[in-house]
């Protein structure tokens, strides 16, 4: 089966440190990738890449056979790639079902109405749909500026699904959530996408997150790819244990 | 938006009622009031595209162009009527705004601020320059006409401009309340807070506001349109960095959430100008700058707080997660 993701020989160099050094990885459909590695190790850097924030200096990103290594952000999107952040990217100003609505209007973005109201055609109903899936459909009329930061974070994650993306990529998507609610969070995520995103790559430091959702483990180390595999096999290689986990399983 | 028809036929009525106004206002007002229809166009274009988070500092350009696109093409065909001449000012800010759109909505901020200055002077340097279109004597046009009737009583010819001038202005603010409330007007707002996300989406955000701009510069041009047919003459000076400085003020005073306060913003503004100037001919900037700075420091987001209030700020802050939230409605 081709991969939906495909990266070869991927270089990136800001002057002297060495973001992505010869990165070669393939994603097949349905899985569960998560990425793991120290600050700096290069995670971010590969999620840019791919998103097209970053341009890589060397090396092909493809997506189900497309190359989208020089594409930007726009087209990478339009293409079936979605991303959210390890700070929640919203519209402060505007209530979640509107930034739901900024995100419903993005597919569609050849032929913005100047008159149709910004809730009609079904983008307001779209938008309380993805918030129901999350549990925030009574936060729908609520401005960004108001909600907590977990909040933020789901809607940011809701966002990047109105695309049904072919691979949706989520950078720390339980950060800032408390230890006791990380689990229950994940889930109420995995459910959430998974009707519109079976490809999930996700970037996340807590291993134990990583252990019960990810499917495989791809372990960084200044920019390169130190280990891949099943998380369980992976979280126990010694190198990842002494270079990323630090021990911690 | 189950509202919004109501509130456009409202909004209609209220156009029709200040037209009609017009009939009972003495004689000295309806040019004051003609100006300030003509700078609220204007300073509405300056409010649609302030929704991007851009402010252009150099709308005396598209107003120019429409004043000189007008008067060139009534001197050179003999076209009087003031709604032609209203279209082709708008046409002309319109072509000029989609030449300069797509290049300068790559800036943000200051740059984009900077730029549009830049260019609006270095058209006032070439119209200074240029002796074909007097220099910086500019030149005269002829007195406007309506569907064929010409207006030789001073008072007939000031209502006709104040009707046409008040008719276009509302019916571009009443298209304005439409386009903020639209698909357009939300992605708009989303350009201004976070414009990196709207390209995650899939938008694009240069192509949202070379539109915003582009309706900027029509209605700019429109507005130098009715200023040229007001002073029936034209000059440089309608692409001066201080021309285009007092529209900011107008878009500044009545900030970006209401269409209305931009009339408001405008008449008021003109108001204080003309009294001031009457009342301390020697200090009259001085009063214009205290008002201006009274506005800022008591309505800090612009007239149209005055009517239109935050009510969001008044609900208690969400948990801070859905599992939070569902153990808060347990207890």
């Amino acid at each position: 089966m081709n991969p939906v993701l495909s990266v070869r020989g991927l270089d990136k160099r800001f002057g002297a440190v060495v973001a992505a050094d010869a990165l070669s990885l393939d994603i097949a459909a349905g899985q569960k990738v998560s990425l793991i590695g120290a600050n700096g190790a290069g995670k971010t850097t590969f999620v840019n890449m791919v998103t097209g924030y970053l341009k890589p200096d060397s090396g092909s990103i493809a997506l189900d056979g497309v190359d989208i290594g020089r594409h930007s952000p726009r087209n990478v999107a339009r293409l079936g790639i979605s991303r959210s952040f390890q700070i929640p990217q919203l519209f402060i100003g505007l209530t979640a079902a509107e930034n739901l609505a900024v995100a419903v209007s993005g597919m569609r973005a050849h032929a913005l109405s100047f008159y149709s109201p910004a809730a009609a055609h079904g983008r307001r109903d779209k938008a309380i749909e993805l918030l129901e899936r999350f549990g925030l459909a009574d936060l729908a009329d609520r401005p960004i500026s108001e909600l907590a930061g977990g909040v933020r974070k789901l809607v940011d994650i809701a966002m990047a699904l109105v695309r049904r993306p072919k691979l949706l990529l989520l950078d720390e998507p339980t950060s800032g959530v408390s230890a006791e609610e990380k689990f229950a969070t994940m889930d109420r995520v995995i459910h959430a996408v998974a009707p519109d995103a079976a490809t999930i790559v996700f970037v996340e430091h807590d291993m134990e997150i990583v252990s019960r959702y990810a499917d495989r483990v791809v372990a960084f180390y200044n920019g390169r790819i130190l280990a891949d595999g099943d998380p369980h096999v992976v979280l126990k290689d010694p190198e990842v244990r002494r270079y990323v986990t630090g021990g911690a399983q | 938006m189950k509202h919004g028809r109501p509130h456009l036929l409202v909004m209609v009525l209220l156009v029709a009622a200040a037209t009609l106004f017009g009939r009972v206002l003495p004689t000295w007002t309806l040019s004051l009031a003609t100006v300030a229809a003509s700078n609220a166009l204007i300073a509405l274009g300056i409010v649609v595209l302030a929704r991007t988070g851009n402010v252009s500092f150099g709308q005396g350009l598209f107003f120019a162009a429409g004043g000189y696109g007008v008067a060139l093409i009534a001197n050179a065909w003999g076209i009087t009527d003031a709604v032609a001449q209203m279209l082709i000012g708008a046409i002309c800010g319109g072509l000029l705004g989609l030449v300069i759109g797509p290049l300068i909505a790559r800036y943000s901020g200051i740059f984009f601020g900077m730029l549009t200055l830049a260019l609006s002077m270095v058209f006032y340097g070439a119209l200074v320059k240029s002796t074909a279109l007097g220099g910086s004597d500019g030149f005269n046009v002829g007195r406007p006409s309506l569907f064929g009737m010409i207006f030789t009583d001073p008072r007939e010819a000031d209502f006709m401009l104040y009707a046409v001038s008040v008719v276009t202005t509302g019916l571009a603010g009443i298209a304005a309340t439409i386009l903020f409330r639209s698909e357009l007007g939300l992605v708009s707002l989303a350009v201004r807070e976070n414009n990196l996300r709207v390209e995650y989406l899939g938008l694009s955000a240069n192509r949202i506001v070379t539109i915003n701009f582009t309706i900027a510069a029509v209605f700019a041009g429109a507005s130098g349109a009715f200023a040229l047919m007001a002073q029936r003459h034209i000059d440089p000076q309608f692409a001066y960095w201080t021309t285009s400085g007092e529209f900011v003020f107008v878009a500044v005073l009545a900030g970006y959430q209401s269409v209305a306060a931009v009339f408001v913003a405008s008449l008021v503004l003109e108001l204080v100008r003309s009294f001031s100037n009457l009342y301390l001919p020697n200090t009259w900037q001085l009063v214009l700058g205290v008002f201006l700075l009274g506005v800022i420091l008591f309505l800090p987001r612009g007239i149209g707080s005055l009517w239109i209030r935050d009510g969001r700020k008044l609900i208690k802050p969400a948990a801070a997660t859905p599992i939070a939230a569902e153990r808060e409605a347990a207890l």
